[in-house]
């Protein structure tokens, strides 16, 4: 906008008292958009913050929903691992397990991982989840921390002192989506790098086979 | 009628002056120090011998731990198994109200008097929890923690007997813990009971949470890895050491 107004400001100048007067209104039009975008730029971070916690209700929601579902076991990781698609980053999260060996690995390689890396994962943490079963997650805060986002929710089980589980939340793949789960300090992105890790090294660094086995657990 | 108050005279004096002792030392420790710096890695150079230790202790589980936590899993009800957790739970409360006391957390120290008193009364002598209904929660604290808000640091990882995860400040807290049995200064008399309600609450707690502790142990690539991560993220989030930015895995930035 404002790279229009000052051509129209050039076309004008020839009159001098006309240009004069462009030129003002071109400034006070710069100005009005500058303050526009300044107050703008606070909302718009706050905003932010209101997506993330947006997206982790929804996220909690349908997961509540799966807990009280009272589904066979099998059936409600089918639903996690729909939760895990649409709310998660997922090929981040993989990458990131798999650690360095992501970089050597081909991309055929990686989208076989990070397929079978999705499933492992649903039914890993949907045993974890279906112990919610009866109980609760509801979200409390949310905020910025350094290029990303933290949710903070509490899980109220039945019988049991209610705890702290937090989602990090980003939009860098272009989307809003969480990367990380920290369960009381414990945080997935830490846990499944070294478990992952450790089935590679079983399987003497060969990736092939570790998606073999992650097909299979 | 003084017969009629758990402890006598003599006793609740002493009682006292040793509060007074203790809340000096703290005062003088805890303004001079202050809580150590966060960790964020993982320091384990004496990971050959605790793989050792976490072999035995894999042993120790399979047969003896988790066959009798499955059954006293079985046949004890729901609530009966509550109830043992809630009265081990209740006698660690007056070792928590010492550490408190060290740690200058005077209002966690009035908490969990509060909460021993309504638990040991009301609660039937801690087998139930009417205070956490009352909105009295307490935190759970220890020795490990004490030293850490003086200003010791971590130290290495290490692997205990018996006792699991552990690192070199918080298996001094656990000696300090159990050596003080702060139980004994209220009830001369309660012998053993402290450690035995612990087995107890230890066999319940194994029995509850089965599925994930095998998990855990048995179910990861390297369960020695993992329940160290595990012991080592979620003590740190225990001692609200918030993870310092670098720390926080950014996957975006690797």
């Amino acid at each position: 906008m404002p790279s229009e107004l000052k051509n129209r400001d050039m076309k004008t100048s020839d009159k001098r008292p006309d240009s004069l007067v462009l030129t003002r209104r071109a400034f006070g039009a710069g100005l009005a958009a500058g303050t526009g975008f300044l107050a703008f730029a606070l909302p718009v971070r706050a905003l932010t913050v209101d997506q993330a916690r947006a997206l982790i209700d929804k996220a909690v929601a349908e997961v509540n929903s799966i807990i009280s579902s009272g589904k066979s076991e099998q059936a409600m990781f089918g639903d996690f691992e729909r939760v895990f698609i649409n709310y998660a980053d997922v090929p981040t999260i993989a990458r990131s397990a798999l650690g360095v060996a992501a970089k050597s690995a081909s991309a055929g390689q990686m989208s076989a991982f990070t397929t079978a890396f999705q499933g492992y994962i649903s039914r890993k943490y949907g045993r974890r989840f279906r112990e919610f079963i009866g109980g609760k997650i509801e979200v409390t805060d949310a905020h910025p921390i350094k290029s990303y986002y933290e949710v903070v929710s509490v899980a109220h089980l039945q019988g049991e002192a209610p705890f702290d589980l937090r989602w990090h939340v980003s939009d860098k793949s272009g989307r809003q989506l969480f990367f990380n789960i920290i369960i009381e300090g414990i945080n997935m992105l830490a846990s499944e790098r070294t478990e992952i890790g450790a089935m590679l090294d079983a399987q003497g660094g060969d990736v092939d086979k570790l998606i073999a086995q992650l097909q299979k657990i | 009628m003084r017969s009629l108050h758990p402890l006598d005279y003599a006793a609740r004096r002493s009682l006292g002056r040793k509060f007074a002792v203790l809340g000096t030392v703290a005062l003088l420790f805890v303004t001079a120090c202050g809580p150590a710096p966060g960790n964020s890695g993982i320091s384990d150079p004496h990971e050959a011998q605790n793989r050792a230790v976490h072999k035995l202790n894999l042993a120790l589980d399979k047969n003896v731990l988790r066959p009798v936590a499955r059954g006293a899993n079985k046949a004890l009800p729901h609530p009966v198994e509550q109830g043992i957790v809630n009265f081990a739970d209740n006698l660690e409360l007056p070792g928590r109200v010492v550490n408190n006391v060290l740690q200058l957390r005077l209002g966690k120290a009035v908490e969990n008097t509060l909460r021993f008193a309504i638990n040991s009364t009301i609660g039937i002598g801690g087998l139930f929890d009417p205070a956490t209904q009352a909105g009295v929660n307490g935190k759970p604290t220890d020795f490990g923690e004490t030293l850490h808000l003086w200003g010791v640091s971590e130290g290495n990882y290490i692997e205990l007997p018996f006792f699991g995860p552990s690192t070199d400040r918080d298996a001094v807290g656990k000696v300090v813990d159990m050596a003080m049995d702060p139980l004994k200064l209220i009830f001369p008399n309660s012998g053993n009971m402290s450690l035995i309600a612990k087995i107890g609450a230890k066999i319940a707690d194994r029995g509850r949470y089965s599925e994930t502790v095998d998990s855990i142990l048995y179910d990861s690539a390297d369960g020695y890895a993992q329940a160290r991560l595990l012991y080592l993220q979620n003590r740190r989030f225990e001692l609200g050491q918030v993870p310092s930015d670098e720390s926080f895995e950014d996957p975006y930035a690797q």
